[in-house]
């Protein structure tokens, strides 16, 4: 099998498989109970805080952890929210290719009375410091932008993002779950007020997150109960999937340069073959964009059935076409770099991490152009724009 | 639980009737690159009765498998018998289609009704234009 769906999920690393393990036999007490048990649980999940923030240039008491990264960006949104309403400021600029966990916790806030902007990120899926600057405006309560897109590659200039908000002082949430891990963070010299992260996006655990926050940035919690996470996040903590995530997220940091060296590698070598399609493009920015993240659309075939055919090759992959989302409208992000409907539907992404190899790539770009062909040759749209009854948008 | 039945990889791995007929006697055309999908029909009609049928369809696996099962269900039949396909009956014929890809086996019996009303406009063939309503139940375009 090859395994090019990273962006989805990952495969969890040993190192996280051990920590968990070793927690779940040794230190599986309750963090609240009083005794040596449930404090050697409370001194692993703390020690798990600290490692996590040092990966982010934060202090630990500024690490929440949640169930994931859409807990994470809820929590992160309504909190600047619910600050900002009480200064009477209710506007909030975002983008337009948001994760859905990042547009509909927006979308609630709307229907609430809130007014939202979505910069739109132009053909090659970016917005820039200066669309930010022009959107902030005297009431504007938070600016949650994105670190890198999920399905589209794209890398945000996160760093002059942060600092226009800082000069402008308003609060600058970013949901950073496919760039953790990944690319560096650093929460500080990025002027960051909030940020998301997710730990099975880096070969850690599902179910298990963190929201950080700067300190002075009081958080409103989402779940009532116990005083768990300084009374921000009821519920008992998920102990060894911390512990798990927090090896995970070392054990990506020191890794990053050369992961990133030779996924990238792997992702130019592929981005350079399925260019040789014909009417074929790369979705995304070429340059500032994720190592591992290959994005196409291909006109004239259906996503879906090219990742049935892919997988009948032992190819995991993914699409943003409407079949595969479950909803009638091909993917939001591949709509607002202007891809029609038809060529969102024609979309495949492929997502390397750096257990992919040199014949991962070759077994890839031996499939796709044959599956493409084949689903072009009984595409009646396909031969519509051969003999020009319609005309190739790509 | 897969996504899709058996029958339905087994039509959409291996297509019956999948190509087009040069010199077919009726064409019809359902859906459209909107919605991410489009079927083609080609017929050929000897003495009332379908001797041949092939397909092209743009879409995703359900599409491709309600097209070549649809074909199935109608070669070798009299156009009367055609005209009852129902989706229902592709859908059966598939061991069921997910709730959200029924609109892939409407499509087939849309496209089939097409190409039999061109098939009947060609021969200057009188038929009740109510057999034939305006593709509009498929909730993917018009829902």
């Amino acid at each position: 099998m090859i395994y090019a769906d990273n962006a989805a999920t990952t495969k969890m690393s040993g190192a996280a498989i051990n920590a968990m393990l070793n927690c779940m036999e040794e230190t599986w007490g309750n963090p609240s109970s009083l005794y040596g048990l449930g404090q050697r649980a409370k001194d692993a999940l703390e020690e798990a805080r600290e490692r996590l923030a040092a990966c982010i240039g934060a202090s630990p008491k500024e690490i929440t952890f949640t169930s994931g990264g859409s807990e994470a960006d809820n929590q992160a949104i309504r909190s600047a929210a619910a600050l900002g309403a009480r200064k009477g400021k209710r506007h909030i600029v975002s983008t337009a290719f948001e994760h859905h966990a990042v547009l509909h916790a927006l979308k609630k806030l709307e229907s609430e009375g809130f007014e939202v902007e979505l910069l739109p990120v132009g053909k090659l899926g970016t917005v820039t410091a200066q669309q930010v600057a022009e959107a902030i405006r005297e009431d504007t309560a938070l600016v949650t932008i994105m670190y890198a897109n999920n399905e589209i590659g794209s890398v945000l200039p996160i760093s002059q993002i942060g600092a226009v908000c800082r000069a402008r002082g308003v609060l600058f949430h970013t949901d950073a779950v496919q760039a953790a891990g990944h690319l560096s963070i650093d929460v500080n010299a990025q002027s960051i007020d909030l940020l998301s992260l997710s730990a099975h996006k880096f070969h850690g655990p599902k179910g298990v997150g963190v929201l950080y926050a700067r300190q002075g940035i009081p958080l409103s919690s989402l779940i009532e109960g116990g005083a768990q996470e300084r009374g921000k996040r009821a519920g008992t903590e998920n102990v060894p999937a911390i512990v798990g995530m927090a090896a995970a997220l070392e054990e990506a940091c020191a890794h990053m340069d050369e992961n990133t060296a030779k996924v990238s590698a792997l992702r130019d070598r592929l981005i350079a073959g399925l260019s040789q399609i014909p009417y074929a493009s790369l979705n995304g920015d070429p340059v500032n964009r994720l190592p591992g993240n290959v994005s196409f659309c291909f006109e004239g075939v259906e996503g879906e059935s090219l990742l049935l055919l892919l997988d009948d090759r032992g190819i995991c992959a993914s699409s943003g076409s409407a079949c595969t989302s479950g909803s009638l409208d091909p993917s939001h992000v591949l709509l607002s770099i202007g891809r029609p409907h038809e060529v969102a539907h024609g979309s495949l992404r492929l997502s390397l991490c750096d257990e992919n190899t040199e014949a991962d790539v070759e077994a890839i770009l031996n499939a796709v152009p044959e599956i493409v062909g084949y689903l072009r040759g009984i595409s009646p749209l396909w031969k519509d724009k051969l003999s020009g009854k319609r005309e190739f948008v790509l | 639980m897969a996504l899709y039945s058996e029958k339905v990889m087994d039509h959409f791995r291996n297509p019956r009737n999948v190509g087009m007929i040069e010199d077919a006697d009726g064409v019809g055309e359902a859906g459209n690159a909107v919605c991410g999908d489009i079927m083609k029909i080609y017929l050929k009609i000897e003495d009332g009765i379908v001797s041949d049928v092939k397909f092209e369809t743009f879409g995703c696996g359900s599409a491709i498998a309600s097209s070549s099962m649809a074909t199935e269900l109608i070669k070798g039949k009299p156009l009367p018998e055609v005209l009852k396909l129902t989706n229902k009956a592709v859908t059966e014929a598939l061991d069921g289609l997910p709730a959200h890809k029924l609109h892939c086996s409407v499509l087939a019996e849309e496209a089939i009704r097409a190409a039999v009303k061109d098939y009947c406009d060609r021969q200057g063939i009188a038929y009740d234009p109510e057999a034939f309503p305006d593709c509009g139940s498929c909730e993917g375009c018009h829902g």
